[in-house]
């Protein structure tokens, strides 16, 4: 398990925070919000993968 | 020193959510699930060893290999369950975490119930 993960998710949130305020500043509602899905749909893959990672070593460990 | 560097790895992203939680707060929660599946991953390899010293006793006094796997088998489902339950009283949906509890609880219901019967059979094997 490596921490950079954490600060990987931490770079992705802020990048897409300056990203949607200057999409909503040039007038482009519905492009701001693509990029908050895209940011939100990107950290999940990341994350889900940890999760099952997670599931597996608590099956093995325990021989559920 | 692995508690320095768990509390060190939980104060840095507590700091890193208060940053990103004022402009995407659904990513923040994602931090913190991160935060806590690195912290549990990495003191879960320390209670491996542990483990292994309670089977090798538990096989030394002659405790059923059932009864025991049991009992493992609902300390992880407890751990599991507090994990996800805090997750969803983290993000605000307080009903969803108490439901999960629930769900957990019946589970281990359900698991410890051939250890209720074997208590049972003894109880009914003293009385006259």
């Amino acid at each position: 398990m490596d921490v950079n993960i954490i600060f990987k998710i931490a770079a992705v949130g802020i990048v897409i925070a300056v990203l949607n305020n200057v999409l909503i500043r040039s007038g482009r509602d519905e492009m701001a919000m693509m990029t908050t899905l895209t940011g939100l749909v990107v950290v999940l893959m990341m994350v889900i993968g940890l999760i099952s990672r997670l599931f597996d070593t608590v099956r093995t460990m325990f021989q559920l | 020193m692995d508690i320095m560097q768990i509390v060190a790895i939980g104060i840095v992203s507590s700091i890193l959510i208060i940053v990103v939680k004022e402009y995407n707060p659904e990513l923040a929660i994602q931090i913190s699930i991160v935060t806590g599946l690195i912290i549990f991953a990495s003191i879960l390899g320390k209670l491996n060893s542990v483990l292994t010293v309670l089977k090798f006793y538990a096989a030394k006094a002659d405790i059923e290999i059932f009864y025991f796997s049991i009992i493992l088998k609902i300390v992880s489902i407890a751990y599991i369950t507090e994990f996800g339950a805090q997750i969803c009283k983290d993000s605000g949906e307080v009903s969803i975490g108490k439901k999960i509890e629930f769900a957990g609880k019946i589970l281990i219901m359900v698991l410890a119930i051939p250890i209720y019967a074997a208590l049972f059979d003894v109880i009914i094997r003293i009385m006259p």
